[in-house]
């Protein structure tokens, strides 16, 4: 099994190779093989008496983190859709893609994809998962950015990218606050330890954190907005992951959690919720579309709002329409989305409002178009599984368990209400879709191209997923007992089936259907009047010019918050490092009660001393106050040799030496270089730059002078000064014993002091000899 | 004594920083001068001050001052040096190049 979820990756490193012969053979048969195979090696565990496998491989298992696989019937599904649209899609690029275009690239994303979709719904590791979550997120941004030299692939790339990577986030939030409280990383195992979790203080989190990760990624209401502008992809991919496997990855996450988390109400309220807004939101604004495949988008975004209203329902019946109506789904979007990419290939424009008529040029294509829209518009009709899952979804909509909470009860109530409104329009826009492209008048002036049939290799691919949209809707009952009901059973945690007919009898389900038909027949036919509805409804609302703000507001405020410190002023720079220190210093000596003053340790004070401090004093003052260049250095030399006549009184004669010497040979210095620099300018400060100068450091001298005091008045334990007392003539062989502990006891500071020194001996020779030009000297 | 000496270390250290804040790199430079200064009494006056000789073993002495703190000092004060010598060199090419000493001319372009 790894191998299978691995072999997309392995074959993606030889697609650069591939591609180089591409003009003799499309590199997309190669890759067409690659999902043929996977899809037959998933295939072969279809049955009755199917029963889940796992497969564990270790990875990092320290952190308890292996590769683990569990196949149980809702990955099934999952893989079987994603391995066999992924043949189909492969196979219907190889003609819509040219051979001019960068097919090792576009062929690289799309394995990488679809190894990481097998990889998302195989795994029961959680942070495997969370690994291959974010690697769809990634490929997917790398696919809708395929063409991307156009402004609006790259908008609609970052978009996608920035919401679902702002979900992924969230998610692997809420994974790590369960594998912390249930101390697994495998999902079953949480399933197990189901209670624990509902009973957590942060289950709460838990839940928000993980929906809002399925709902990015499932372009549930208020997320769908990335799903739109996703549609600059090529067609195979809006085919592949935005009808079939990526945007269901939010769906299968719910449904994989469901067991643990349906437990609670809040679940049905939130998941339901969304479902049902996203549900009629989508279907009400893909009407409003004039892109073949922005109605395709909106449409997606709907029947999303459909499946996962009907996951949080959580009734048996609502768990099998879901996981029937993920595959119908897949099927009739899928093959909607090609048709979308043919007419597109064929006539060279995608706008509803140009096309029309296109029935008599594009036949075979309008025929399965009509097959598959009419299936999802749940028209009644035997032979269309559209109808199917939708009577599921009303059946599930009116049977929802009693529940007493105030707004679960509320809820259910308005919900089969909604239910009806969302398909409503589902029919207006799957019959506007198709009446509008292939009906009516052809002007065929206004096209791009003169439209002709596709060449037959474009038509194989949605011609099977229409054969799969009739079969399913002639014998519903062949998909059902090895194939789905394992999936539901897998969702809801027991055996379920039910039995799909298309006629039971005039019940409350087919009356719904009934009126969803007549109302949306009616609201077809008046499609012009009431247009202009549009105007009012989403003009203000509009999510997207939220998501626009909300971007170009983090640019510039972050740009203010940056700027307001980051002003390119060094002085600025250390005044507030300065002040954070001051501030941070007097604020822990606060809060630790830190200030002792112990007076009975203390060296008498004699006058010498005083005098030297004294004389310190005014000369450390006298380097700011003077405004004259040598008198301020001459000034600091006052400061040096105060240090070193210190170091006398305090009986360290090599300090005093070394004080000595360095401090003339540093005054040297300075007179060497003062030559060059400028005058000191008289300072021009305005008084409030001054005064805070001055808080700044008379706060960070006073800071220094309360710490030294304090330490001095608590010290903790004797010095270790007695040691190289005792040792030095002993071990050093030496009387000086400052000198011994500074070649002998502790050599290496040394030795890595002379290293300082010679490093900056080398900076000043490299700065005064090495010159980047000769220009720059004059 | 040591408080006095607290007072001191901490007035060269108020000195010294606001000689930092200063636009000039002359200024700058004998700011972080002041600054060593500040430090190497600073840990002197850490150690105990006149407790005995000084630390170069003879017959007649019972009590040496703490010879680490001014094994540590020196070793600093070579630092230091090294240090305060590189940037009067750096201030000097600077200038030379720029034209300029002060601080608030020496910006880079925002788009670099």
């Amino acid at each position: 099994m790894l191998l299978a979820v691995l072999l997309p990756f392995i074959i993606a490193i030889f697609i650069p190779f591939l591609s180089k012969w591409k003009e003799k053979l499309h590199t997309g048969f190669f890759v067409t093989a690659v999902p043929v195979v996977i899809f037959i090696y998933f295939a072969q565990f279809l049955g009755a008496g199917f029963e889940p496998v796992t497969r564990e491989y270790s990875w990092i298992p320290s952190l308890d983190i292996n590769i683990l696989f569990y196949l149980d019937g809702l990955s099934l599904l999952f893989v079987l859709l994603i391995s066999g649209i992924g043949s189909l899609v492969a196979f219907y690029s190889i003609y819509y893609l040219h051979k001019s275009e960068q097919l090792g690239h576009f062929y690289v994303y799309f394995l990488l994809f679809m190894g990481s979709m097998l990889g998302v719904v195989l795994s029961d590791n959680v942070f495997v998962l969370y690994t291959f979550w974010e690697f769809t997120s990634l490929s997917s941004f790398l696919l809708i950015g395929f063409w991307n030299y156009k402004e609006r692939s790259r908008y609609g790339a970052l978009k996608s990218m920035l919401i679902t990577v702002f979900g992924g986030l969230s998610l692997l939030g809420g994974l790590v606050f369960m594998s912390v409280i249930t101390g697994t990383t495998s999902i079953q195992q949480m399933i197990r330890q189901q209670e624990l979790i509902l009973n957590h203080e942060f289950f709460p989190l838990i839940l928000v954190f993980i929906l809002l990760g399925a709902f990015t990624k499932s372009a549930q209401f208020p997320f769908h907005i990335w799903l739109p502008d996703a549609m600059e992809a090529p067609t195979p991919v809006s085919a592949y992951l935005h009808s079939a496997t990526m945007v269901k990855a939010g769906i299968y996450l719910v449904a994989r959690f469901s067991p643990m988390l349906s437990a609670s109400d809040w679940f049905f309220i939130i998941v339901s919720t969304a479902g049902i807004v996203t549900l009629c939101w989508g279907s009400y604004m893909a009407v409003r579309q004039t892109d073949l495949k922005g109605i395709l988008a909106f449409s997606t975004i709907s029947q999303l709002g459909m499946i996962m209203a009907m996951l949080g329902f959580g009734t048996k019946v609502a768990i099998f329409a879901a996981v029937f109506h993920i595959l119908n789904h897949a099927t009739f979007k899928g093959s909607l989305f090609m048709i979308a990419g043919i007419v597109d290939h064929e006539t060279g424009s995608r706008d509803i409002r140009k096309l029309g008529g296109l029935m008599t040029f594009l036949p075979v294509t309008a025929t399965l178009a009509l097959f598959a829209s009419f299936s999802m518009a749940g028209v009644p009709l035997p032979f269309l599984n559209g109808f199917y899952s939708k009577e599921l979804f009303f059946d599930s909509a009116i049977n929802l368990e009693q529940t007493t909470t105030g707004i679960a009860a509320f809820l259910k109530t308005i919900f089969p209400y909604l239910a009806v409104f969302g398909s409503i329009f589902t029919f207006v826009y799957s019959m506007y879709f198709f009446f509008g492209t292939f009906r009516g008048k052809a002007n065929l002036d206004e096209l791009p191209k003169k439209p002709h049939e596709a060449p037959f290799g474009m038509l194989v691919s949605p011609m099977i997923l229409v054969a799969g949209v009739i079969i399913i809707g002639l014998f519903p009952q062949i998909i059902n007992e090895p194939f789905i009901a394992h999936a539901a059973t897998a969702v809801k945690g027991f055996e379920f089936t039910k039995h799909i007919s298309f006629w039971h009898g005039i019940t409350l389900p087919f009356i719904m259907s009934l009126t969803v038909i007549a109302f949306g027949t009616v609201l077809v036919l008046s499609l012009t009047k009431w247009r202009s509805v549009y105007r009012i409804v989403p003009g203000v609302l509009s999510l997207n010019k939220f998501y626009d703000g909300l971007v170009d507001r983090t640019v510039s405020y972050s740009s203010i918050v940056t700027k307001s410190y980051m002003n390119g002023s060094l002085g600025r720079y250390v005044r507030l490092i300065i002040a954070a220190i001051v501030i941070a210093g007097f604020g822990i000596m606060a809060a630790t009660d830190g200030f002792h003053l112990e007076t009975s340790n203390l060296a008498e004070i004699t006058v010498t001393e005083l005098f030297v401090a004294f004389m310190m004093i005014i000369a450390a003052i006298g380097t700011i106050i003077v405004n004259n260049r040598i008198a301020a250095i001459l000034i600091l030399g006052v400061v040096g040799y105060g240090l070193s006549l210190l170091f006398v009184i305090y009986r360290a004669p090599d300090l005093a030496l070394t004080q000595f010497i360095i401090e003339t040979v540093t005054l040297a210095l300075f007179l060497l270089v003062f030559y060059h620099l400028p005058k000191l300018e008289k300072k021009n400060e305005s008084t409030s730059t001054k005064t805070l100068n001055l808080v700044i450091s008379v706060g960070f001298g006073a800071l220094m002078t309360m710490v030294a005091i304090s330490a001095h008045s608590s010290k903790m334990f004797d010095s270790i000064a007695d040691y190289f007392i005792e040792n030095s003539y002993k071990l050093g062989g030496g009387d000086n014993i400052v000198n011994v502990i500074l070649v002998d006891m502790r050599g290496l500071d040394t030795l890595f002091e002379i290293t300082v020194l010679g490093i900056a001996a080398m900076a000043i020779y490299g700065l005064i000899r090495l010159r980047g030009s000769k220009k720059e000297e004059e | 004594m040591e408080i006095i000496m607290a007072v001191l270390a901490g007035i060269l250290f108020t000195t010294a920083v606001y000689n930092l804040l200063q636009k000039q790199m002359l200024r700058i430079i004998i700011g972080t001068a002041l600054l060593s200064h500040g430090a190497h009494l600073f840990i002197l006056t850490m150690g105990e001050l006149k407790r005995g000789a000084p630390p170069i073993l003879s017959e007649e002495v019972e009590q040496y001052t703490d010879p680490l703190p001014q094994a540590l000092i020196l070793t600093s004060i070579v630092i230091s040096f090294g240090i305060t010598s590189l940037l009067l060199v750096l201030a000097y090419r600077a200038s030379k190049k720029n034209g300029t000493d002060n601080m608030e001319q020496l910006r880079g372009n925002e788009y670099e």
